[in-house]
């Protein structure tokens, strides 16, 4: 399950005042199993992307190729020969759709359903699955976000607190068994400790069921703990694309766009300007504890 | 899909007509609108058409983009051209089955038809050269008269800047919905109209919850800030007639007596 991304490019409201690119010429190749974060600041076009993903945005141009499957063929041509491939099209679409679980910035305010049970079913029933299919799925999908089906099943998600809503309106994604799953900023709003839980299962659901999962977020913290690669963005261009260590390397590349590197990344630069003498390639807290502590035992000795 | 409406929108460039006090252009289009009604033959509809082509110009807003907001009401023309060629009674010119048209059938409808498209770039062109705030400052002054016989005009002119203020955010908002919805899979498009209404409950019921969220959270911000209605309030920007108002009107009044005469 790979997604292909060639020379994409999307301008939003063409021909008006408004007009704006927010894609420039996207080039990307997202393997299986990859768990990447997408960084960049507001209006970078990360959102953009991640919607042309499964097919929710038509590029202006370009092409997608999920799965083997090019969900924008014959867009390029003028609007009469379009229509030989609508019909192609909108099939694979639902196919892509399928595949492809697009979690939504706040998505509990989705939410519709009297009841939890009821809301996560609503992916799968669109799918055509029977009854007790259907159920299976919710079963699984409350599983995976940690919340107990019998506990929470007849409840209503609009008496849940936020951190409970999220993830039903995540469960309501995965009952649909994506290969891929992109959430947008779904720690957003969130307090520290929902937000831990949330990244935690996302990681566990990587690890353990091989989904793909592209996370667009801001926090270098978090990406820095569960993704194997980031890609930053900048005005609608990929600026950065690697292992979060060689990423977070390039310092004055992230500020000059407005981005931070971890804090963490900061306190190491200055210890080595005191001559501490770490490696660079250190990114999260406990990585730093282990480090120094190696340098300062060494040190007494 | 939804961007595409631009009923009750504004248009921010700088012009002549932008500049104009919103108390004239309120007045200049509730005169523009019973003109409309006024006129009858070929030689009136091409002096408002003259007329309105000639705001449009002068206020530089893109004549295609003032021509998209009638996509909407699209339909409706449509419908009302055909109600008026198939049931004014007349000179017999085509008929069959049960449908008759006449001469004074096809002139109806065109004039009808007209009419309407001019009564909606007429009012369009209104809110197109007006920010949302001049606008119900100039509704506000314009009901003061009536605060006497208890109309709270101040209310009614907020009401009407926040439902104004809210339309781009509520289809944004539907967009977004919508296509959430669609990445689990719902089915906007096909069906039958039973199968579609119900396909719209997955967005109507956030829609209301998030309209209602929005509106307690406004609610709260404004009194946060200490509103409490119009009494005793000050206004940022006092309104002022300029020499631009009075060309405005001279020119205004000069087509309404023409209309009129014609």
């Amino acid at each position: 399950m790979s997604i292909i991304i060639k020379a994409l490019t999307h301008i939003y409201d063409k021909g008006t005042p408004n007009e704006t690119v927010a894609l420039d010429h996207i080039d990307l190749e997202i393997a299986s199993g990859e768990f990447v974060g997408l960084i960049g600041h507001t209006g970078s076009g990360k959102s953009t992307l991640i919607q042309q993903m499964n097919g929710l945005l038509k590029p202006t141009a370009g092409d997608i190729i999920v799965n083997n499957l090019e969900i924008t063929k014959g867009l390029e041509l003028p609007k009469k020969q379009r229509k030989k491939y609508a019909a192609e099209r909108k099939k694979q679409l639902i196919e892509v759709r399928k595949k492809v679980g697009l979690v939504f910035q706040y998505p509990e305010y989705q939410l519709f359903e009297e009841t939890v049970e009821k809301d996560i079913a609503f992916g799968p029933q669109n799918l055509g699955l029977v009854e007790s299919h259907v159920k299976q799925r919710v079963m699984d999908a409350m599983a995976l976000v940690g919340m107990d089906y019998e506990t929470y099943k007849d409840k209503s998600p609009f008496e849940l607190s936020g951190g409970q809503k999220r993830r039903v309106a995540i469960a309501g994604v995965l009952a649909m068994k994506p290969d891929v799953l992109i959430l947008d900023e779904p720690t957003a709003g969130l307090d520290p400790q929902g937000r831990d839980e949330i990244l935690g299962q996302l990681k566990t659901l990587h690890d353990q069921e091989q989904l793909t999962v592209i996370i667009v977020s801001h926090s270098m913290e978090d990406m820095a703990k569960i993704a194997n690669r980031l890609i930053v963005m900048n005005q609608g261009k990929v600026v950065l694309d690697g292992t979060p260590k060689d990423v977070f390397k390039e310092i004055e590349t992230l500020e000059a766009i407005g981005l931070a590197v971890p804090q963490i990344s900061y306190l190491i630069r200055a210890l080595n300007e005191k001559g501490f003498a770490l490696p660079d390639d250190i990114i999260t807290v406990q990585g730093a504890i282990d480090a120094i502590q190696n340098v300062l035992e060494k040190r007494a000795k | 899909m939804l961007r595409d409406i631009t009923i009750g929108q504004y248009y921010s460039v700088d012009s002549p007509v932008h500049r104009m006090d919103p108390r004239f252009k309120i007045i200049a289009s509730m005169l523009f609108l019973v003109s409309l009604f006024l006129i009858e033959d070929m030689l009136a509809y091409l002096l408002v058409i003259a007329f309105i082509g000639a705001v449009i110009y002068k206020s530089k807003i893109p004549v295609k983009y003032v021509i998209r907001g009638l996509k909407p009401v699209f339909m409706l023309i449509i419908f009302a051209f055909l109600i008026n060629i198939f049931l004014t009674p007349g000179e017999e010119k085509v008929s069959f089955w049960i449908f008759t048209v006449s001469i004074e059938g096809i002139t109806r409808a065109f004039f009808m038809a007209f009419r309407l498209i001019l009564l909606i770039v007429g009012t369009s062109l209104l809110t197109l050269c007006t920010s949302p705030i001049e606008l119900t400052d100039g509704i506000e002054y314009l009901l003061n008269p009536m605060k006497r016989i208890g109309l709270p005009a101040h209310e009614l002119a907020m009401m009407m800047t926040i439902a104004l203020r809210f339309i781009p955010t509520l289809l944004e908002e539907t967009d977004k919905i919508m296509k959430a919805q669609m990445a689990r899979g719902a089915d906007f498009e096909s069906g039958n109209i039973m199968k579609r209404a119900k396909a719209l409950i997955p967005l109507l019921v956030p829609l209301f919850i998030s309209a209602f969220r929005r509106a307690d959270e406004l609610a709260m911000a404004m009194e946060a800030r200490c509103y409490r209605g119009g009494e005793g309030r000050t206004r940022l920007k006092v309104l002022k007639y300029t020499s631009l108002d009075a060309i405005g009107a001279g020119i205004v009044a000069v087509y309404f007596v023409a209309c009129i005469i014609v």
